[in-house]
C-alpha cells in the first residue's frame, strides 16, 4: 500500500510542479490541497491523464474550520477544585441562534473530494479552501464528474459554499425555505425554529426553538504522549 | 378543449412504492417520462452534525439508523475509520466476525431489497417468502447484540462481545406448541453459529426458491428487462457503486480490491452483469447472496476452531471487563474515563470505505485531537444512485420509474442522513 502511496505523491509532484500543491500521506492513500485557481485544471488532469485515471469522485464535501482545535476543558494544569476546569466556550452545542458568534477565521471554509481511480486501484482526497474574502465561491467539478451534482448541492445547502458553474445549486437536504447553513460551526445544534401544528389556526407553523442548548460532554483535547511518542518515532525513521 | 401536452406529477413522499420519503416531481408527456427531480432530505436528521458533538463511541447507535437495512455495514464503515486514525487493529476474531455479520447484513438487506422490489413489479409472493427468512437473521442479529436491528455491535478495536455459547430458544405458548414449538426450535439447540450454519446450508436452497418464481417469470421480464440500461462509463461518471456498478458489468468490489476484515481469508466470487439493466441487477444481487452464504459459511468454520479476544487489550480504547472494574482500581479509573469523556483521537483525515450492500459506504473524519470527531461526512451509496435518477428514468413509461427506484435500492435513512 504504501508503495503506491509513495509513486502517486511522485507522480503528482512532477506532473503539477509549476503548481503550489501541498501533497501528504493518509491512511487510505494521498491527500492533496490545490490552490483554488487550479481547482479544476488540476481535476480535469486527474481524471483524464493515463498516469492517473481517476474516473469516479465519490464524494465532495464542506468543511467548516471554525473552532478547529479548541478544547473545553483544561488539561494542562491540575486544580483542586473539580469542575474549575472547564472553559467557557463557543463549541457545537452550546449556543442558541441569537448567541452565535459572527467571526471568520482564514481559510475557513474548505471542499474536499474523494477520488478513486478504478484502473490503478488508488484513492486521492483532493481539497481546495474556499476564498476567505466576497462570496464562497468554488468552481464547480459537474463538467468532470457529473455524478457530483447532489454531492455540491450538500455542500451548498449546509455550507454555504457556491459552485460556480453548477448547474442546478438549490437546497437539497433542509427544509423547503430554511435560513440558513445548519452544518456551520456557528449554527448551534438546537436549530433555529421548531415545527408544531397551531390548533387556532389549524395548520402547521414554525415558531422558535423551546429548548436549551446543552452539553453533555466537554470537547477534550489531549494529546497522548503514546501517539505523540509514536509520530516521532516515525519521523525519526 | 385546448390541448395538453406535458404536465407534472407528484409522486411521493407517502406512496408504498417511494421506498420511505421520496418525493418526484415527475414531467410527463402522456405516460412517458420527460423529467423527474427527486426531492429529498424529508428524513434529514443532521447525522453527521449530531455526530461532531459527542464522543466518538456514542455515535455508533446513529450509524445503525442511517442505511436501516444494513446496520452493521454502516457500523463497520465508522468504527474503521476510527481505527485507522488511532491506528489500532482489531483482534483477528473480531475481524471474522465482522465479516461474517457484514455478510449477514447483506444477505438481510438483499431480501428486503428483493421482497419490495418484487412487491412493487407485482410479485407479493415473493414479499412474504423473503421476509420469512429476513427473521432468521434478525434473530442473529438479536442473539449477538440484544437488538434486532440497531445492534451498536462493532466497536474501534473489535466487537462488544463474543458470539454466545447458547441460541435462544422459543418458549411454549398459546400459538406455538407441540409440533409447532420442535419445528420453531430446530436449528436453536445449539450456539448461535450452529444456528447460522443452519442458516447457511439452508439458504441456497430458499434462494432457488425466489428464483423460480422470478428468474423466468414473464412479467417480471418484461417490467425489468431493457430498464433502467446504464453504461459502464456512465456508471462511472456518475459515482456508482456496489450493484449498480457491477450491473452494468464493472468488476470492481472493494472486498477485493481494497480487502478489509477477513475478506482475503474466505474464498468467494464477485457477479458481474452484462446489460446493465434491471433485470441484470437482479442476477447480480440473487447471486451475491449465494456469495455471501459462501462467505458466512467459511467464517462459521474458522470461529468454531478458533477461539480467542474479540477486542483490543488496550485499555485506552476499549474497557477492561467489568470484574476487573470491580477490584482493580486502575480499570476502574479506565472505565470511568472512558464513558465520561471518551477516548481522544490522534489529528488527522481519513477515508474509511466499505463494501455495504448497497454500495461504497464511506466515512470521511477529520479529528482535531479530542474526544469527538471535528468533521464527519458519510458517504451514502444510495445518494449517488438517486443523484442519477432523472437520467435513468428519462424517456421510460411511468410504470418504469418504480422498477428504476426499486433496483437502485434506495433507503431513505442513508440518502437523507
Amino acid at each position: 500500500m504504501s508503495n503506491f502511496k509513495y509513486k502517486l505523491s511522485k507522480e503528482m509532484s512532477e506532473k503539477f510542479a509549476d503548481i503550489n500543491i501541498e501533497l501528504s500521506e493518509t491512511v487510505h492513500g494521498v491527500a492533496c490541497t490545490v490552490p483554488l485557481e487550479s481547482w479544476l485544471e488540476v481535476s480535469k488532469t486527474l481524471r483524464d491523464d493515463d498516469a492517473f485515471q481517476f474516473e469516479q469522485c465519490l464524494d465532495v464535501c464542506g468543511v467548516d474550520y471554525l473552532t478547529y482545535g479548541e478544547a473545553e476543558w483544561q488539561t494542562d494544569d491540575v486544580s483542586s477544585t473539580g469542575f474549575s476546569r472547564g472553559v467557557k466556550s463557543n463549541g457545537p452545542g452550546r449556543f442558541s441562534w441569537s448567541e452565535r458568534r459572527e467571526e471568520s477565521i482564514p481559510n475557513r471554509f474548505a471542499v474536499v473530494a474523494q477520488l478513486l481511480s478504478l484502473k490503478y486501484n488508488r484513492r486521492l482526497t483532493i481539497k481546495c479552501f474556499a476564498p476567505d474574502e466576497g462570496m464562497l465561491m468554488v468552481p464547480s467539478l459537474v463538467e468532470i464528474w457529473p455524478g457530483v451534482n447532489w454531492f455540491e448541492r450538500e455542500a451548498f445547502d449546509l455550507y454555504g459554499i457556491i459552485f460556480k458553474g453548477h448547474p442546478d445549486l438549490r437546497r437539497i437536504l433542509t427544509d423547503y425555505g430554511f435560513i440558513g447553513h445548519p452544518f456551520r460551526k456557528d449554527f448551534p445544534l438546537i436549530g433555529n425554529v421548531e415545527v408544531i401544528y397551531d390548533e387556532d389556526k389549524g395548520r402547521v407553523v414554525y415558531q422558535p426553538v423551546s429548548i436549551e442548548p446543552r452539553v453533555l460532554v466537554p470537547k477534550t483535547i489531549r494529546r497522548d504522549s503514546r501517539y505523540v511518542e509514536s509520530m516521532n518515532e516515525q519521523e525519526n525513521s | 378543449m385546448s390541448e395538453i401536452k406535458n404536465y407534472t406529477m407528484n409522486f411521493g413522499p407517502q406512496h408504498p412504492a417511494a421506498h420511505g420519503v421520496l418525493r418526484l416531481i415527475l414531467e410527463l408527456d402522456g405516460e412517458v417520462v420527460e423529467h423527474a427531480d427527486p426531492h429529498v432530505g424529508l428524513l434529514h436528521r443532521g447525522t453527521e452534525k449530531l455526530a461532531e458533538s459527542k464522543p466518538f463511541n456514542q455515535s455508533i447507535g446513529y450509524m445503525d439508523r442511517l442505511d436501516y437495512v444494513s446496520m452493521m455495514c454502516n457500523e463497520h464503515a465508522y468504527v474503521r475509520a476510527i481505527e485507522q486514525l488511532l491506528g489500532i487493529e482489531a483482534p483477528i476474531r473480531a475481524q471474522y466476525i465482522r465479516t461474517m455479520f457484514d455478510e449477514i447484513t447483506r444477505v438481510r438487506n438483499h431480501l428486503m431489497w428483493i421482497g419490495t422490489h418484487g412487491l412493487d413489479l407485482g410479485a407479493m409472493a415473493l414479499f412474504l417468502y423473503a421476509f420469512r427468512e429476513r427473521e432468521h437473521c434478525m434473530d442473529m442479529y438479536e442473539a449477538v447484540s440484544g437488538a434486532r436491528m440497531h445492534a451498536t455491535y462493532y466497536r474501534p478495536g473489535g466487537v462488544y462481545r463474543d458470539l454466545p455459547d447458547h441460541m435462544p430458544q422459543y418458549a411454549e405458548s398459546k400459538w406455538t406448541k407441540g409440533k409447532n414449538l420442535a419445528y420453531a426450535n430446530e436449528w436453536r439447540n445449539g450456539s448461535l453459529l450452529d444456528f447460522i450454519e443452519a442458516f447457511a446450508d439452508d439458504f441456497p436452497n430458499k434462494i432457488g426458491e425466489y428464483r423460480t418464481l422470478l428468474q423466468d417469470n414473464r412479467i417480471w421480464k418484461q417490467r425489468t428487462v431493457g430498464i433502467g440500461v446504464v453504461s459502464p462509463e456512465e456508471a462511472k461518471a456518475w459515482g456508482f457503486t456496489g450493484p449498480m456498478l457491477r450491473g452494468s458489468g464493472v468488476a470492481w468490489d472493494l472486498r477485493k480490491k481494497q480487502t478489509y476484515a477477513a475478506y482475503d481469508k474466505v474464498d468467494f466470487d464477485i457477479p458481474v452483469g452484462v446489460n446493465g439493466d434491471c433485470y441484470d441487477r437482479y442476477l447480480v444481487r440473487m447471486e451475491e447472496m449465494v456469495q455471501s452464504t459462501r462467505i458466512i459459511k467459511q467464517c462459521v468454520q474458522w470461529l468454531k476452531n478458533n477461539p480467542g479476544p474479540v477486542m483490543v487489550d488496550e485499555y485506552k480504547v476499549a474497557p477492561p471487563d467489568r470484574e476487573m472494574m470491580k477490584e482493580d482500581m486502575e480499570s476502574m479509573i479506565h472505565h470511568f474515563k472512558l464513558f465520561t469523556e471518551g477516548y481522544t483521537v490522534p489529528a488527522g483525515e481519513v477515508y474509511a470505505a466499505v463494501e455495504a450492500p448497497k454500495g461504497e459506504f464511506g466515512v470521511f473524519m477529520i479529528s482535531d485531537d479530542s474526544n469527538k470527531p471535528f468533521r464527519m461526512k458519510i458517504r451514502a451509496p444510495g445518494f449517488a444512485h438517486l443523484s442519477a435518477m432523472n437520467d435513468m428514468v428519462k424517456g421510460h413509461m411511468l410504470a418504469d420509474v418504480v422498477a428504476v427506484i426499486g433496483t437502485m435500492d434506495i433507503v431513505f435513512g442513508e440518502i437523507d442522513r
